[in-house]
């Protein structure tokens, strides 16, 4: 079977980042940029479900600047068959992005599309949802194992107190969770392979689908800075101030 | 203009969560309904008449929605939108799973995890972690917002709303339920406690981590909290993760022991209200923002800290 998975180029996870002087948003020039790390999970669960020969092709589709390419390029490295880019400067919405997904899935007919649960800029945690409503699939969100069977997947959900497994009938809608899996790391002779491998690029327009933000910005700004604390010097003194100064004890 | 609450319940309960959002509907409309999708579902359904402001209860049961399987939920709230401008609903794991569905079947923008009505239109939520605070507008028609409960105060009670039952719930054709496991605990729920006791990778084991960390638990009647790294290192199971991917908690106050406070963890708990951290390497990112520092080894800080919580007789 097929599988599409969709990937996005975020700032990296491990940069802090800053809030543009004039609030227009988070300045991202010259900043690292990755790929999402919810995505890289997707890539590698894709990857791992070929080496178990359940998966027999693994397209990868990002929606992004021409630089995303590099993060396409990541996901071929790591095992991915072949790319689409869809190309588009100005930020894409999740609904956007998931009208575009649906367009590639009418064209490529995947079994099931593997992508993060959220990304770590917009923080959304939508468009998974979004994709599997425009193509009314059944989703399984939050995953931390896949398990195939035929026509079935079984996903083991992350949930608010526990975990919850749910069978759902292909073609379907999984975004992964943290723990599915440990992302390889893409050895320099497949750094090399994935040179060779086609990347289609498209552009929204391609797809006929409208990508103008539904959502305006006014403003972003820093978050609320908290008050320098002081140091205590013991459990006595702690409890102390915790008592009469913080009054939570 | 009406607006909707999807409730989080446990069937027999409406957690606190509800009455939060219920707070955040009511800067949006006058006229808010709750709705409960569950299955055998009238102990949460009374309740959540009580919740002050609103203006009727609407219950949907079948065995889909007592799962709260997306599907269903889609199929029960799309066809009632018709009579609503906007539905709000907590951001769990089952609200963040439900309502970009919901929203994408509106053709419609989703807002999530707001922080703060602005006004009806304009709503402001963090992005990038925490790291960064945005401010957006939606003219969408519809308007389907998750809500981070842990910014609203809790509606209060006194309410005596009628409570009125759909017909026939839905089912999720594509979608079976298999199975469920849930950490069982008899402490207060991570999102809800006043106080969290909070471990990080120093504790070295489960076993470390629960020896120290439950006594004190117990002792001030807290919630136990982990880090990502403690819990990707197997000390704690996932539900107990404060962070960007876990929890977002606010408590009156949060005890961070052996946590360094990577970006991640802040996200999730620099709403606190006052905030302990105890770490023995000084340059740790968490004591930036404890109001309460406390440079030293866990293991001799814990015990000597339940002793002076004896003295004061808790």
């Amino acid at each position: 079977m097929k599988v599409l998975v969709p990937v996005k180029r975020v700032i990296d996870f491990n940069v802090k980042v800053r809030v543009k002087p004039d609030q227009s948003g988070v300045d991202l020039a010259n900043v690292k940029m990755s790929m999402n790390p919810f995505d890289e999970i997707a890539v590698e669960e894709a990857v791992r479900l070929k080496e178990k020969g359940v998966v027999s092709e693994i397209v990868v589709v990002s929606v992004g600047p021409a630089q995303a390419q590099e993060t396409i390029r990541t996901a071929l490295a790591m095992g991915a068959d072949r790319g689409v880019l869809i190309q588009s400067d100005q930020d894409v919405e999740p609904l956007g992005v998931a009208k575009l997904l649906k367009a590639v899935v009418a064209e490529e007919a995947p079994q099931m599309v593997l992508m993060g649960k959220q990304a770590i800029d917009g923080d959304n945690n939508a468009t998974g949802q979004m994709l599997a409503a425009l193509l009314d699939w059944p989703q399984a969100t939050f995953a931390s194992k896949v398990e195939m069977s035929g026509d079935k997947a079984a996903v083991t959900r992350e949930i608010d107190g526990g975990l919850q497994t749910l069978s759902v009938s292909l073609p379907a809608v999984v975004t992964t969770d943290l723990r599915l899996n440990e992302p390889r790391y893409a050895s320099l002779p497949n750094i090399m392979k994935a040179k060779k491998k086609p990347i289609d690029v498209k552009s929204p327009a391609d797809y006929g689908v409208d990508v103008t933000p539904r959502l305006k910005v006014l403003k972003v700004t820093e978050p609320a800075k908290r008050q320098a604390g002081i140091k205590v010097e013991g459990a006595a003194d702690l409890v102390a101030k915790l008592r009469n100064e913080a009054g939570v004890l | 203009m009406a607006v909707l609450v999807i409730a989080d319940h446990d069937n027999a309960h409406v957690r606190d969560t509800t009455h939060k959002t219920v707070t955040a509907a009511k800067a949006l409309s006058n006229d808010v309904d709750v709705l409960i999708l569950g299955q055998g579902a009238e102990a949460a359904a009374a309740q959540a008449a009580k919740i002050d402001g609103v203006r009727k209860v609407l219950v949907a049961e079948s065995p889909a929605l007592g799962k709260m399987i997306a599907e269903a939920v889609e199929a029960a709230v799309v066809p009632m939108m018709g009579g609503y401008d906007a539905v709000l609903t907590p951001a769990t794991t089952a609200g963040k799973n439900f309502a970009p569905r919901v929203a994408a079947k509106l053709d419609v923008s989703q807002i999530s995890d707001i922080v703060q009505v602005v006004d009806g239109t304009t709503f402001v939520r963090p992005i990038y972690a925490g790291n960064a605070m945005e401010t957006v507008q939606s003219n969408e028609a519809k308007k389907v917002i998750t809500v981070r409960t842990t910014a609203f105060k809790a509606a209060g009670e006194g309410g005596s709303a009628p409570v009125e039952k759909l017909a026939g719930g839905e089912s999720a054709p594509k979608t079976a339920f298999v199975g469920e496991e849930m950490v069982k605990s008899d402490r207060p729920e991570l999102g809800a406690a006043k106080i969290i006791v909070s471990g990080g990778r120093a504790m070295g084991s489960a076993e470390e981590f629960n020896k120290v960390l439950e006594p004190l638990a117990d002792k001030l009647g807290a919630a136990v909290g982990a880090s990502r790294a403690a819990v990707d290192a197997g000390y704690a199971p996932n539900d107990y993760q404060v962070g960007q991917t876990g929890k977002v908690v606010a408590p009156s106050l949060y005890i961070a022991i052996g946590i360094s406070g990577a970006i991640q963890h802040l996200a999730g708990m620099k709403d606190s209200k006052v905030i302990v951290a105890i770490n023995k390497d000084a340059d740790a990112p968490i004591f930036q923002i404890a109001d309460y520092g406390w440079v030293t080894d866990y293991k001799t800080a814990v015990p000597a800290l339940m002793d002076e919580l004896t003295k004061l007789g808790k």
